[in-house]
C-alpha cells in the first residue's frame, strides 16, 4: 500500500516535466518568433512596475532601488496633504468632465446625425473630413491654436474679442484656459470617435426600420427605439474605458498650453509628475503620484465594468 | 417602394433632413478651416498675415517664409531625422507586433492566455512616466532614437487586433503549406502576411504616425537639442509669442508670423499625404481585426 502511494507522485510528475519539454520542442517556432515581444512587454511594461516600487522608497539613484531608504506610504501621505493636491484634483476633474460630459455626448449626436443622412457623398465626404484632424499632432493642434488666438491679429482672437468684447490675451488667461482645451478636444477626436458607433450603426438589421415605418413609426421614434438601444453596448463599453481615464487628462494637450500665466487652472495631474519627477528629480515623490493615479484608474475600471454588468449591460471583462 | 416613399414624405421629415445636411456640411468645413487658413497664411505676406483677421487665399503670394525655414540647418535636420526614426521605427515595431500576435493567434499554444491576460493588464495599469524614465535611462537609451521607438515597440490594442485577424485566417492555407514542410517562419513569410497586407498598412501608418507626432517621448528623452526632432522645433518657434520669454530655451529672437505657419504645415504634410491611404484601409482593418475571438 504504502509502496505504492509513494512509487505514484514520480510517476505523475514526470510526465509533466516531459510534456513540458514536448512542448518546447513542439512550439520552438511558435516561442522564437513570440520572443522579442515577449522581451520587449518585460522591460519596458513590466519591469517598470516593478521599479515603481521606488514611491515607497527614498530613492537616490547613486545607491540604487534596492540600497534607498524604505518610507512606506511618505510620499503618498506627503501628496495627499500637499496644499497642492486639491487644486490638482480639481483641475484634472473638471478636464474630464468637459470630456465626458460635452466631447463624449457630441461625438454620439454626430454619429447620429450622420447616420440619418441620406445622401450618400455628402456623408462620405463630411467623414473624410472630420476624421483628419484626429491625425495632428497635439504640437501642430497647439500651434494651430496659438495662430488663430494670437492677440490682436488672430481670427478667432478677433472673432471672440468681438463677441464678447475683451481684449484678453486668450492663450495665457486661466478664464480660457478651459474653454480652449475643451474646443480642442472636441476638433481633434469628434470626428474620429464617430467611427466606431457608424460601424455598430452599420450592424443594425435594416428590416427592423422597415417593420417600424409599417407599424407608423416616425422618425424620431425610429431612432429612439432602434438606433439608440443598437448603440447601447458600444456607449457602455466607452463608459467604462472613459471612467478609467479620468484622472488621464492627456500629457501632451495640457502640457502644450499650459503656461506660467495659467498653472492655476492648467495644473493636472499628469504634468504635475513631469515637473516634480523629470523637472525636479523627485523621482519617489512624483512615482508615488503616478501609482496613485494608475490605482484610482483600475479601481474606476472594474467599478464601472461591475456597474455596468448590475444593470444588465455587456461589461468589457 | 411605397415604404421608402414613406420615409421622404412628412414635412417634419423634409425639414429635418435640409437642416441635417446645413449641419453636417458646418461640422465638415469647421474640421477643415483651421488647417486651410494656416495653408494660406504660410504663402502670405508678414504685412497680410498681421493686418487681415481671416483669409483662405492670400493677396499677393510669396514663399519667403517656407524659403526662410528651409534655409535653416537645424530645421532640416529636425525634419531629415525625424523621416529617418518614422521609418525605422515602424518597421522595428510593426514587425515586433506581427511577431508576437502570429503565435498568439494559435488556440493551442501552451501558455497563450496567461500572456493574453498579461498584455490586457497593460492596457489598465501602467506604471507611469517616472518609472519608465528610469527603466530608459537605466538601459542607456537616453539621448539616443531608440528612445522614441523601443519604449512603444507594441501598442496592446494593435497587438489584440493582429491577433484576431491572423485567427481568422482559413486553416486549411496553413495546413497545406505545412504539408508540402513548411516551418511556422516560412508559413508566417509566404502564407500569412501576404493575406494581411491590408490590415498590416493600417497598423504600419498607425504607428508611423504615432512616431511623426509624438511629442512626449523627445521631451522626456532627449536632452540633447541637436538630436530633436521636428515637432519639439516646431513647438520651439510656435510658442515664442503666447509664451513669456522664460519658458523659451533659446535666446533667438522670435520669429516672424509667417514663419510659424510654414512650420505647422511641414509638419502636417507627410500625415495628409498618408491620410488617403490610411482612410481606405482603418475602418475595413479595424472592423476585421475587432471581431471577438
Amino acid at each position: 500500500m504504502t509502496t505504492a502511494l509513494e512509487a505514484d507522485p514520480p510517476r505523475v510528475r514526470k510526465p509533466a516535466r516531459r510534456r513540458l519539454r514536448q512542448d518546447v520542442v513542439r512550439y520552438r517556432w511558435l516561442f522564437l518568433l513570440m520572443l522579442p515581444g515577449v522581451v520587449y512587454f518585460a522591460l519596458f511594461r513590466f519591469w517598470p512596475m516593478y521599479g515603481a516600487r521606488i514611491a515607497f522608497k527614498n530613492y537616490i539613484p547613486f545607491l540604487g532601488i534596492d540600497g534607498s531608504e524604505w518610507v512606506g506610504f511618505a510620499h503618498f501621505q506627503a501628496f495627499l496633504s500637499n496644499p497642492d493636491f486639491p487644486r490638482l484634483l480639481v483641475n484634472t476633474l473638471v478636464i474630464a468632465a468637459l470630456s465626458l460630459f460635452i466631447a463624449f455626448p457630441l461625438t454620439i449626436v454626430l454619429a447620429l446625425l450622420l447616420n440619418e443622412l441620406r445622401l450618400q457623398i455628402l456623408k462620405r465626404t463630411v467623414q473624410t473630413l472630420v476624421y483628419i484632424p484626429h491625425f495632428l499632432s497635439w504640437t501642430v493642434v497647439v500651434s494651430i491654436t496659438a495662430l488663430l488666438f494670437a492677440i490682436d491679429t488672430g481670427p478667432l482672437w478677433t472673432f471672440f474679442a468681438g463677441l464678447f468684447g475683451t481684449d484678453a490675451n486668450m492663450l495665457a488667461d486661466p478664464d480660457w484656459f478651459r474653454p480652449l482645451v475643451l474646443m480642442q478636444m472636441v476638433w481633434k477626436d469628434t470626428g474620429w470617435g464617430t467611427i466606431i458607433f457608424l460601424a455598430a450603426l452599420a450592424g443594425v438589421d435594416q428590416e427592423q426600420y422597415e417593420a417600424a415605418i409599417i407599424d407608423g413609426a416616425g422618425r424620431w421614434q425610429r431612432v429612439w427605439n432602434i438606433t439608440i438601444p443598437s448603440i447601447l453596448p458600444t456607449i457602455v463599453v466607452l463608459l467604462i474605458l472613459h471612467t478609467g481615464q479620468i484622472l488621464n487628462t492627456g500629457f501632451e494637450q495640457i502640457y502644450l498650453m499650459s503656461n506660467s500665466l495659467n498653472r492655476t487652472v492648467a495644473d493636472v495631474f499628469d504634468t504635475y509628475v513631469y515637473f516634480a519627477g523629470i523637472e525636479q528629480g523627485a523621482y519617489s515623490y512624483s512615482t508615488a503620484v503616478g501609482l496613485f493615479k494608475a490605482l484610482v484608474g483600475l479601481v474606476l475600471i472594474f467599478g464601472t465594468n461591475w456597474l455596468a454588468k448590475r444593470f444588465n449591460q455587456q461589461g468589457i471583462f | 417602394m411605397s415604404t421608402t416613399h414613406k420615409r421622404f414624405n412628412t414635412r417634419a421629415g423634409r425639414a429635418f433632413d435640409v437642416l441635417n445636411v446645413a449641419v453636417l456640411t458646418g461640422v465638415g468645413l469647421l474640421a477643415i478651416l483651421p488647417f486651410l487658413y494656416v495653408l494660406a497664411g504660410s504663402f502670405a505676406t508678414e504685412l497680410e498675415i498681421t493686418t487681415r483677421p481671416f483669409f483662405l487665399w492670400p493677396n499677393e503670394f510669396t514663399t519667403a517664409s517656407y524659403a526662410s525655414i528651409l534655409s535653416s540647418d537645424v530645421f532640416v535636420r529636425a525634419f531629415a531625422t525625424t523621416v529617418v526614426v518614422t521609418f525605422v521605427g515602424t518597421f522595428v515595431q510593426l514587425g515586433l507586433t506581427a511577431l508576437m500576435a502570429y503565435p498568439l493567434a494559435k488556440p493551442d499554444l501552451p501558455g497563450r492566455r496567461t500572456i493574453l491576460s498579461l498584455v490586457v493588464f497593460t492596457m489598465v495599469f501602467s506604471a507611469g512616466m517616472i518609472p519608465t524614465f528610469l527603466v530608459v535611462k537605466d538601459l542607456g537609451l537616453l539621448d539616443t532614437y531608440w528612445a522614441l521607438i523601443l519604449p512603444m515597440a507594441i501598442n496592446p490594442f494593435s497587438l489584440i487586433i493582429i491577433k484576431n485577424f491572423f485567427q481568422q485566417l482559413p486553416h486549411e492555407l496553413e495546413e497545406s503549406a505545412k504539408i508540402d514542410g513548411a516551418n511556422e517562419l516560412q508559413v508566417l513569410w509566404h502564407v500569412i502576411l501576404p493575406l494581411s497586407k491590408p490590415v498590416l498598412a493600417t497598423f504600419a501608418l498607425f504607428y508611423a504616425v504615432g512616431i511623426w507626432n509624438d511629442y512626449l517621448s523627445p521631451l522626456l528623452y532627449l536632452s540633447d537639442t541637436s538630436k530633436w526632432t521636428l515637432q519639439m522645433i516646431l513647438r520651439q518657434v510656435t510658442a515664442a509669442a503666447s509664451l513669456s520669454a522664460d519658458e523659451m530655451a533659446t535666446d533667438v529672437p522670435p520669429p516672424a508670423q509667417g514663419i510659424k505657419f510654414a512650420v505647422v504645415i511641414i509638419a502636417t504634410i507627410p500625415v495628409l499625404l498618408a491620410y488617403p491611404f490610411l482612410q481606405k484601409h482603418f475602418a475595413k482593418g479595424m472592423l476585421i481585426g475587432s471581431v471577438k475571438g
